[in-house]
């Protein structure tokens, strides 16, 4: 007998729950044969809001945990991910992806979870500095998570492209609220169950999909907000961003001629450093009458 | 004289008898309040009128002279570079801190209330609570906060409740007194409503849910039942009574449901702070927050509003 399939009902991730968007506003991108993908959640400011105020609670717990952790929660979400691997090249073939490109993009984003969760633990000490100055102090500059990062992903790639953006600012201990590329979002809702399962504590992730034109300014202007990614070309955006981001200083990287796919460019630890400030302390050394130069 | 006394105790009613809850329809009832559309300019009022009607409160051991201060140049400096904002009603602080809070608002129009009768628990003899309550009270207390004694009204022993009532109604003088039920002691709706009838008859001149050091503190049907008990006593005796909610109303969106609930059970005559205050001292900031958002259209941080 026939039977009826069971079609996934795609949700955005707040807060480490599922909720549908506040808007109850839905879209249905669809793929180069005119097939409907699915209905996607056109988020909203509030969505956006209410997902700045998860992130935010979840800052301190998240930047708190030792970096060998975090280190190892990333390791984790490359697991679950390679676990359901199949799901992800379906999902990437209904997205115009050839099987094998598909393949490609899945084994390159579980890669890139390994290689930044290998940088958790080791960045600080690379952009760490002992800096000499000419007063009885002892130095020191290390490199500390800014906050919440609102990233809008880039729009070409449905799964490489996001998690390219969201590892290096999780790795450093930043959380973050997403944007998932308008046209092919199917892997970022997906992705979410992945980090949902992947003891990523909630509310470190969050996930919104829904139309960039739309959220770009609240992602710009949101007072709460530390820094602000974007990935595409268009110079208006680009222009809007920057003068948003201004009422708080927020920073800004504009990662728009990146090619993701390239192991060489499209992974750094420098992807790390951009979302973090560096810290700078003057520790005064005690005995000053018999200190000898050094540290 | 004699006839007005006479008429006055030959009122109070056998508090046994005080109507029974419906807990399910309470409940129903209080939800329904949150579901109202406000519109832009509504909300906006509605968050100034919150911010006026807010006792900004800090009861923690570790208060000191400069601790209270600085909450009292909160209270008058709420945040100054948005005009024209309100200031709350009053601050609420321990016996000790009354001085230090009353000449720190001098001038400025801003209450000073205190708790008293051996807050939080009550667990203290009579005579201390009345001292306790003077002791406010002649450091220039404008309003006092007193606890009811909830194991002798869970016992029963109703007439206990409302002579110490009465008693500090009378250390009080012309300090308003408002009476703590501490309802998340009192567990059933039933017995709410019982508490808040002795109060009123008592002398008070506001009922207030919590002490804030007890979950769950105030609830919307909590609230609920005590406005229907406020409004009740006044159809009885044509006397007003004020209405605190306390502790855990900490969200701009929650404070106008209040106000909201207000606004249906007992009216307008009722929406100022001299019959309504919330006891918060976080709420203030979200609410400056979302006047915040709406004059400058844009989502605020923490970061730029001062630390209560």
């Amino acid at each position: 007998m026939a039977r009826l399939e069971v079609l996934k009902t795609y949700k955005i991730y707040i807060g480490g729950q599922f909720p549908r968007t506040e808007s109850g506003r839905y879209y249905s991108p669809k793929n180069k044969n005119g097939q409907s993908l699915a209905n996607i959640c056109l988020s909203s400011r509030k969505d956006f809001r209410d997902a700045v105020v998860a992130a935010r609670g979840a800052f301190g717990g998240w930047s708190g945990r030792s970096a060998f952790n975090r280190s190892q929660i990333l390791y984790r979400i490359a697991e679950i991910l390679e676990g359901r691997r199949l799901q992800f090249v379906d999902e990437l073939i209904k997205q115009n992806s050839s099987t094998k490109d598909a393949e490609n993009e899945i084994n390159l984003s579980i890669d890139r979870l390994i290689y930044y969760a290998g940088w958790c633990d080791k960045f600080q000490q690379v952009f760490s500095s002992v800096n000499p100055v000419a007063s009885s102090h002892f130095n020191f500059s290390v490199p500390e998570p800014t906050g919440i990062v609102a990233i809008i992903a880039p729009q070409n790639t449905s799964l490489l492209g996001l998690i390219s953006v969201i590892a290096p600012t999780i790795a450093g201990g930043n959380t973050c609220v997403v944007l998932a590329s308008e046209n092919k979002p199917l892997c970022a809702v997906t992705f979410a169950e992945v980090i949902n399962s992947s003891d990523v504590p909630g509310g470190v992730i969050n996930i919104l999909t829904g139309k960039c034109s739309e959220l770009i300014k609240y992602f710009a202007d949101h007072m709460d907000v530390n820094a602000v990614v974007y990935c595409e070309k268009d110079k208006e955006s680009q222009q809007l961003i920057k003068e948003k981001a201004a009422l708080n200083v927020k920073r800004v990287l504009l990662y728009d001629s990146i090619n993701w796919e390239d192991e060489e460019k499209g992974q750094s630890p420098y992807f790390i450093i951009d979302t973090q400030e560096i810290k700078t302390t003057w520790h005064p050394i005690e005995t000053v009458g018999s200190a000898k130069a050094g540290y | 004289m004699n006839m007005i006394a006479e008429k006055k105790i030959a009122a109070i009613p056998d508090f046994s008898n005080s109507p029974h809850i419906d807990h399910v329809g309470v409940e129903e009832r209080a939800s329904r309040f949150t579901k109202r559309s406000i519109k832009a300019e509504t909300k906006l009022n509605g968050l100034k009128l919150t911010l006026n009607m807010i006792d900004l409160t800090t009861l923690e051991g570790k208060d000191t002279d400069g601790k209270v201060k600085q909450l009292c140049y909160k209270a008058q400096h709420l945040h100054d570079s948005y005009p024209g904002l309100p200031t709350v009603a009053a601050v609420c602080v321990y016996p000790s801190m009354v001085g230090v809070a009353k000449k720190s608002l001098e001038g400025s129009g801003i209450n000073v209330a205190s708790v008293a009768t051996a807050f939080p628990s009550g667990q203290a003899s009579r005579d201390v609570k009345i001292r306790d309550v003077k002791f406010a009270v002649n450091n220039g207390a404008d309003e006092v906060d007193m606890v009811i004694s909830r194991g002798k009204f869970l016992q029963g022993e109703y007439n206990f409740v409302f002579d110490e009532i009465a008693a500090v109604k009378e250390a009080c003088g012309s300090a308003r007194l408002k009476v703590i039920l501490e309802t998340g002691e009192l567990v059933t709706y039933d017995k709410v409503r019982r508490a808040s009838d002795i109060a009123m008859y008592a002398g008070a001149d506001f009922i207030k849910t919590s002490t804030g050091k007890i979950s769950p503190a105030a609830t919307m049907p909590v609230t609920l039942v005590m406005l229907e008990a406020i409004r009740d006593f006044y159809y009885k005796t044509g006397k007003m009574i004020a209405m605190k909610p306390a502790g855990g109303i900490s969200k701009s969106k929650a404070a106008l449901h209040y106000l909201v609930m207000l606004k249906e059970i007992l009216g307008d005559a009722w929406m100022n702070n001299h019959w309504f205050r919330f006891g918060a001292s976080s709420l203030a900031n979200d609410v400056l927050m979302q006047l915040e958002k709406e004059r400058t259209g844009v989502y605020q941080s923490a970061n730029y509003f001062s630390v209560d």
